[in-house]
């Protein structure tokens, strides 16, 4: 069991007998009223999108999903495609299931896929992934989110804002769970 | 470029911020409000059923500065303001911090009818004051400053956004749901909007209304989406004041909640307030709002986890 305290982006939890993970969550309190998490959950199954509300306290049923260690391929029009390294067993992933984890997706990364009664039914992708820098756009004038800071393009066609100094060529480490830029990396 | 780049890239957001801080000083000084600074380190908070205070050796840190503020107004002080830090135990999302700066300002001899139209000359001289005109953007949303602004009561909210009247959600026990989710995301576009008239058990220190006690005099204004300031004509009967602590904080002890000592010196010089109105505005969200901001950390200096 977990709790709402417990909520973050990629928790699986289990909603009316099938697997859901949490795409997004929100802090919420109405005034001088009671904390609220709002949350919107993807079931693993169907796709489908749900929006629901928890209240601060309240228990979530742990989706029991088995874990194995297996390496990326290559994808078509629609899956993703994974292969265990010890049995050459391979499966795919339909598009619709991945998320956003074909940001940090490359060629050979090893990544956990869940299985739900046998059915590959998504990845969790490493926390921290470390990406090239394959175009760094221009800093945009009027930019008034932060004007010590820029957007680029890694190796998966992936966007992301980072510090001015960051150049095409270089390795980046972003953390999977927010999306968000940490440090450059030394190859 | 400094290590920490990104404290370095909020230089726009802190000295807007800064700016905007001392627009609401010049605002209450020009209106012969005196600014006060009271302890944030108290005995005795404010029992209320939904807000924890962050204990700080035997006694707590402040929610809010309500309680000191009163007695000042208690003592004779009639016009006072404070902008002051905060805190309130396991808040923090896209707009909250457990640790925040509130405006705090109280009136006496007003309602909170008056509060309201405090609410729009303030927010309309801090826009000014950063050369906004009297139409701000926010998160792609325009909202007009022009006054008055529409002022609607929780019950016609309900009837207009919800599919439950306020009644029947308060009878399912669902008021905050059907609020967080079917009303708060019309409310302050493509105007500010004051919401006002809230079930009398949402307002542990405000004065119910004389003609319909099932609600109390307390006001709530958003901008585009935001709850910017909350506030009430203030309860003075201490009787009734002492009965509402002591249920609160039955309320908090049944969570498994820190107990508070009940404010006693706060209930002794309450007789003695004159009718008053008084609101708390978050500065922080008011900063959001004029710098056009998504979220509470890109106008804080830190956030709690880069600490």
């Amino acid at each position: 069991m977990y709790t709402v305290s417990d909520l973050r982006k990629g928790l699986t939890i289990v909603v009316d007998g099938e697997p859901y993970v949490v795409t997004s969550f929100e802090f919420v309190k109405p005034g001088k009223g009671q904390a609220l998490y709002r949350t919107r959950l993807r079931n693993m199954l169907s796709g489908v999108v749900i929006d629901k509300t928890y209240r601060s306290g309240e228990a979530l049923e742990s989706a029991s999903l088995e874990q194995r260690k297996m390496q990326y391929l290559y994808k078509d029009e629609h899956n993703y495609y994974f292969m265990d390294t010890a049995s050459y067993e391979q499966v795919g992933i339909a598009a619709e299931a991945m998320g956003d984890a074909p940001n940090y997706l490359i060629d050979n990364l090893m990544v956990d896929v869940l299985f739900f009664r046998g059915q590959a039914i998504g990845i969790n992708v490493p926390t921290f992934v470390n990406l090239h820098v394959t175009q760094s756009a221009p800093w945009a004038k009027g930019d008034t989110s932060g004007a010590d800071s820029k957007v680029v393009t890694v190796e998966t066609g992936y966007q992301i804002r980072v510090p001015p100094f960051v150049q095409e060529g270089d390795l980046i480490q972003i953390d999977t769970r927010t999306g968000t830029y940490i440090t450059r990396v030394k190859e | 470029m400094p290590t920490n780049w990104r404290l370095a890239s909020r230089r726009t957001a802190l000295a807007q911020r800064a700016a905007i801080v001392q627009a609401i000083r010049e605002f209450f000084v020009q209106r012969d409000y005196l600014e006060v600074e009271t302890p944030q380190r108290i005995p005795a908070p404010a029992p209320e059923s939904h807000i924890d205070a962050v204990p700080a050796d035997g006694w707590f840190l402040h929610t809010s500065p309500e309680l000191c503020m009163k007695r000042l107004l208690a003592a004779g002080y009639p016009r006072i303001f404070q902008i002051c830090h905060c805190w309130r135990k396991g808040e923090r999302g896209r707009y909250h911090f457990p640790e925040f700066t509130l405006l705090e300002w109280y009136s006496a001899g007003s309602n909170y009818h008056d509060l309201m139209s405090d609410c729009e000359a303030l927010v309309q001289h801090v826009a000014r004051a950063m050369g906004q005109g009297e139409e701000l953007v926010y998160q792609g949303q325009r909202i007009s400053l022009s006054t008055p602004w529409p002022r609607i009561s929780v019950r016609e909210a309900f009837s207009c956004y919800a599919r439950l009247s306020m009644a029947e959600a308060i009878e399912h026990d669902c008021f905050d749901e059907v609020m967080v989710r079917d009303i708060e995301p019309h409310l302050g576009v493509p105007s500010p909007t004051f919401l006002y008239d809230y079930p009398a058990q949402r307002g542990a220190l405000a004065r119910l209304r004389a003609d319909d006690p099932s609600v109390a005099e307390r006001v709530e204004l958003y901008i585009g989406g935001l709850e910017l300031a909350n506030g009430f004509s203030e309860l003075i009967d201490a009787g009734e004041q002492r009965a509402r602590f002591v249920q609160e904080e039955a309320y908090r002890r049944s969570l498994g909640r820190n107990p508070y000592p009940l404010p006693e010196n706060f209930l002794t010089e309450l007789p003695e307030m004159p009718p008053t109105a008084g609101i708390a505005l978050g500065v922080d969200r008011l900063v959001m709002l004029l710098v056009n901001a998504a979220t509470i950390d890109e106008v804080m200096a830190f956030t709690p986890e880069e600490l």
